[in-house]
Formats: structure tokens, sequence, C-alpha cells
């Protein structure tokens, strides 16, 4: 249960230098700084904040650890001691896998790190080409409750949210470097329009607050849109950074709307988790309707 | 029959956004500011010039425009329109005294090949501008153009980056209107300008109005050529320019490298042109 009912936070659609992490890393610090100043308790950046997203073969050369010693999770770690930290950046393991990872980091502590569970590799991605599957989606503990970090691909598949949802998260972090794509007549991207659609409907299905930050700026032709939103358990958008252009976003959450809006729309409580788990058995055990059981 | 000029409409202010911030972000990491177009006098090299304007500055960009002695006066005449709305630098190279010479050794060259050899000369005076003005030369080619390989290898086609690309023609026009390009520009017939009364359309056996259409749904709605039948296209047409497509991917592409190393350009070195910056 969520007892502090004010939260603020800062939504930073930064734009990045591709596989240079010392000039993201500084980015990153100036941004943290900004968001604590403007009284933020939490600051959201994109998927791969600290390298740029088309990387290539630049993935191995840029990865990281997320631990104490490393040089570029040091002081962001500092940095955490005032203010909880979501940062995108390649991970390397200690069996020298890389994955596209989220870290949140809070009190000086990594308290979660979320690696990528969807990679699309088709049309104009590749990501699957240079990096290894994520196998987790699980919820954390924070001081402002249970969250839930996904990035971008993830959440265009139902289950990882769904599934957090059901592990405890009702405020639901989704990182994004979303390429622009899809002119037409509307004042945005078909991408961008087609974001808005999804991150509002998780808002009220689940009855959640839902985050959304992504990248700006260019990687050769590639253009990536920005437009950071949240919204709350109704559904409604409750902050919109602009599109194309960096910025900070500062969003307030009522954490008590979680208690109105559930008071009225109980469709967490009733949820029935045993009828998924059967049915999704029964359907799992029927090759012939789901042929990929990855 | 599917609605596509509809489809094909834009979101011009959107575009403009985009394509300007496109212009002057991947220009300015390379650590330069400015930008040169070669101007026709024709509706893309008019909208390039219009757009690196706004994203750079007119003080920032060099607007070249380069006859050869049969161009049309009203080429030189829809350059000067658009050098005087931008307010840009501007340079003027006659190609004459440079392509004749080669000409009159080849008594065998063809008016495709004068073209060719006309728009790689332009190339020449367009990559030797931008060293001395310390700039990058942007590019003017629309979707409909590369998609049909109606251009030359190396020519017209050779840029730094390119605003254009992925534009058909129906839509570079649609935005020349928004952002005030003349409108005798925008309406004239699109030529290469190579022999007096030559247009595209006339060349192409097609209008851009009709191969716009057929493109959108051959390569952006993924339709098989037999759907664009089905949608009202002609069967003859559509295998046409299917051919057209197919047959100019070499355009489209760098020059494949034979593989014989563990790591080569191409397969399997892999970075972006903004690797690091």
């Amino acid at each position: 249960m969520i007892q502090n009912m004010m939260l603020r936070i800062a939504l930073a659609q930064i734009s990045t230098k591709l596989g240079d992490v010392p000039a993201n890393l500084e980015k990153h610090l100036a941004y943290i700084r900004r968001a604590r100043k403007a009284g933020a308790r939490l600051v959201v950046f994109p998927e791969l904040s600290l390298t740029g997203y088309a990387l290539q073969d630049l993935a191995s050369t840029v990865a990281c650890r997320p631990v104490e010693d490393d040089p570029v999770f040091r002081p962001l770690l500092k940095a955490s001691l005032v203010i909880d930290i979501a940062v995108g950046f390649v991970e390397e393991d200690v069996r020298n896998r890389f994955y596209i990872s989220s870290a949140y980091l809070s009190r000086g502590e990594v308290v979660h790190v979320h690696r990528k569970v969807y990679l699309p590799t088709y049309g104009m991605f590749d990501e699957g080409r240079f990096f290894a599957l994520g196998d987790r989606v699980q919820a954390f503990d924070t001081s402002f409750g249970r969250i839930g970090m996904l990035i971008c691909e993830d959440f265009w598949h139902a289950s990882p949210p769904y599934l957090l949802w059901l592990d405890g998260a009702d405020l639901f972090l989704f990182m994004s470097s979303s390429p622009g794509r899809g002119l037409r007549t509307h004042p945005e991207l078909d991408s961008a329009r087609w974001v808005e659609r999804v991150n509002r409907g998780y808002a009220n299905l689940f009855t959640s607050f839902v985050v959304h930050t992504n990248k700006v700026g260019f990687e050769d032709g590639l253009n990536f849109w920005g437009g950071a939103m949240v919204f709350d358990p109704n559904g409604r958008q409750i902050a919109k950074g602009p599109n194309h252009e960096e910025a900070l976003i500062l969003a307030e959450l009522d954490l008590n709307q979680l208690h109105r809006t559930r008071a009225r729309l109980p469709l967490l409580r009733d949820e029935r988790t045993a009828l998924t788990q059967r049915e999704l058995q029964r359907i799992l055990a029927e090759s012939s309707h789901t042929t990929n059981l990855r | 029959m599917v609605n596509v000029p509809s489809l094909l409409e834009i979101n011009t202010d959107l575009a403009r956004k985009i394509l300007t911030s496109f212009l002057r972000e991947e220009i300015t990491r390379t650590g330069m500011a400015r930008g040169v177009v070669g101007l026709s006098g024709g509706v893309d090299s008019a909208l390039a010039c219009f757009l690196a304007v706004e994203a750079l500055g007119p003080a920032n960009v060099l607007a070249v425009r380069m006859p050869y002695k049969q161009s049309s006066p009203d080429s030189l005449r829809h350059a000067e329109q658009v050098i005087q709305a931008t307010g840009v630098k501007s340079l003027t190279i006659d190609i004459t005294p440079m392509v004749e010479p080669l000409f009159s050794q080849i008594p065998s060259i063809d008016a495709r090949r004068k073209g060719n050899v006309m728009a790689r000369e332009r190339m020449i005076i367009l990559y030797d501008q931008s060293a001395e003005f310390g700039a990058l030369v942007i590019g003017t080619g629309n979707k409909t153009e590369i998609m049909l390989g109606y251009t030359t290898l190396y020519g017209d086609s050779a840029c730094a980056l390119n605003p254009l690309g992925d534009l058909y023609k129906t839509q570079v026009r649609q935005l020349s209107r928004a952002m005030g390009v003349p409108e005798a520009i925008v309406a004239k017939a699109p030529t290469a300008d190579l022999w007096s009364g030559q247009t595209d359309e006339g060349e192409l056996g097609f209008t851009y109005e009709d191969v716009d259409r057929l493109l959108y749904l051959l390569v952006d709605e993924r339709y098989s050529p037999e759907e664009c039948v089905q949608a009202g296209f002609k069967k003859a047409f559509v295998e046409r320019v299917v051919e057209i497509v197919r047959r100019n991917q070499f355009k489209r592409v760098l020059p494949p490298i034979a593989k014989l190393s563990h790591r080569t350009v191409g397969y399997d070195f892999l970075y972006l042109r903004d690797w690091g910056t």
C-alpha cells in the first residue's frame, strides 16, 4: 500500500552521442541535478540512454556492469543518494552476454535491473543480432511503492505488463528509443500515436500509473520523437513532453488516485489469475495453437 | 479503387520540423555548420534549399547554379527566384567549357551519356565548393526517383545527406507549397533539362501522380503486383514499374565487396555513420 501521496517525477527525454558513454554520462548527471533542483524524487531516462540506440558493432564496446566499482555506475549511484534514477545501458553479464538493460538506482544502491525480454528483429530493427534476451519480468519495491520497468518492445507484448501488474506494480516505467515513422496528415507520426494509445490502454486496463520516456534526436536518418508521457490510473494523460526536442518534463503523481480508481473499478480485485494459469497451461500443452514455446 | 492520393497526403508542418532538424543535427554533429545545394530550377532542389536555409540560416547555405549552353532559360530564372526568396549565398558556374571538350573527343556520345557526364560534372563542382565553403553537399533526390533509379549514379544522386529521399514527388510538391517555394517552380513539368522540351514524364511514359500511387502501394503498403492490379492499376504498368524498381537496386546500395576475411565492410563491420557523434 502506497503511503506517501504526492510524487513528483522527472522524465528526461535526451538525445545521445552514439557510443560515447562518457559524454552521455555527463549529460545524465546534468539532468539529474536539474531534476533534483526541481524537487523530483525520481528521474527516468530512455532506453539505452547511456549509449545511444543503433549501436550495431558498438554494442560490445560500450557495455558495462551495474556495480559499485564500475566507472559509469559509480557517479550515478552517488547521485542516487538524493534522487532515484532509472537509466538505460548495455549490460555485459559474467558470461559475456550483452543485454539491453535498465537499472533502477536508489540510495546509492542498484535496486533492480531489467533486461529487455523482447528484442525486435524485423523491418528496421536488428536487436536480436547483437543482444541476448532477458528472461525475467519482475516488479520491485521502492520508497514510493512497487514499480515495474520495461523497455520499448517489451510493452508491445501484453504479457510483460500483465505479469508486472500481478507481481504488484502500481507504477509502470516504460523506457524507449522509438524511431519515428509513418508520416501522414496527423500532427504526430504514426509511431508516436501508437505508443500513446498503448500506454493509455495499460493505464486503463491495469488501473495504474504509466510513465513513458523516449529518446530524441537523430541517428543517421532515424529520428527519435521524444514525447514523454504519464497516464494516471483512470487513463488520463497528466504530463506530455514536446515532440522531437530535448526536455526535462515534471509530473505530479497523486498516488491516492490508485485508491479512488480501484474503489470505482476493481479490475485488479477481480482478475482471475488461476483461470489464466489453467488456460495457459492447456493452451501450451496443445501445441497446435502455440508453436512458439520460448 | 484504393484512395491512394489521400494516403500520400502528409502533415507538412511535421515534415518540415523533422527535415530541418535532420539537416541541422546531422550537419552540425560532423563539426560543420554549412550546406551546399545544386539549384537546377526544379522543385526538388528548390525545396532542399528552402529546408537548408530554415535549418542553417541563409548565410550558411551556398546555392550553386550550373547551366549548360542548352539549358532552358527558365531553369536559370527559376533558380534565381529561389536564391532571391531564401537569401542564400549563390554562385553560377557554366559547365559548357568543361564538358564540351570531352564531347568533342567522342563523336558517338549520345544525349543520355551527355546527360550523365553533365550530372557528374555538377557533382564535381558541388563537392569542390563544399570544400571551399566548409560545407556538406545536401542531396535533392526524392523517393520516386530513387525507386525508379531515374538519376545518375555518382552524379545528381551523390550527396552527404538527403532530406527528400523518403518523400514521393507528389509529397515534395505538397511540402514545397507549404514552405513557400514559388508556384511557377512547383507547377511546372519536371525535367532533367538535357534538351529542349524534355520532360521526366514524357521520358518515363507515365505521370508522377500515377507512379507515386502505385509505388506507395508496392513499397509502403507491401502490396503484391497482383493486388495492385486488383486495386485498379493496369497490369502492364504495374509489371513495368516493378521491373524498373528491381533493375535499379544497384543504384540504391554501395558496390558489393568480395568477401575474403572474417570481417568485411558491408557485411559484418557494422556502424552507423554517426558512430561516436
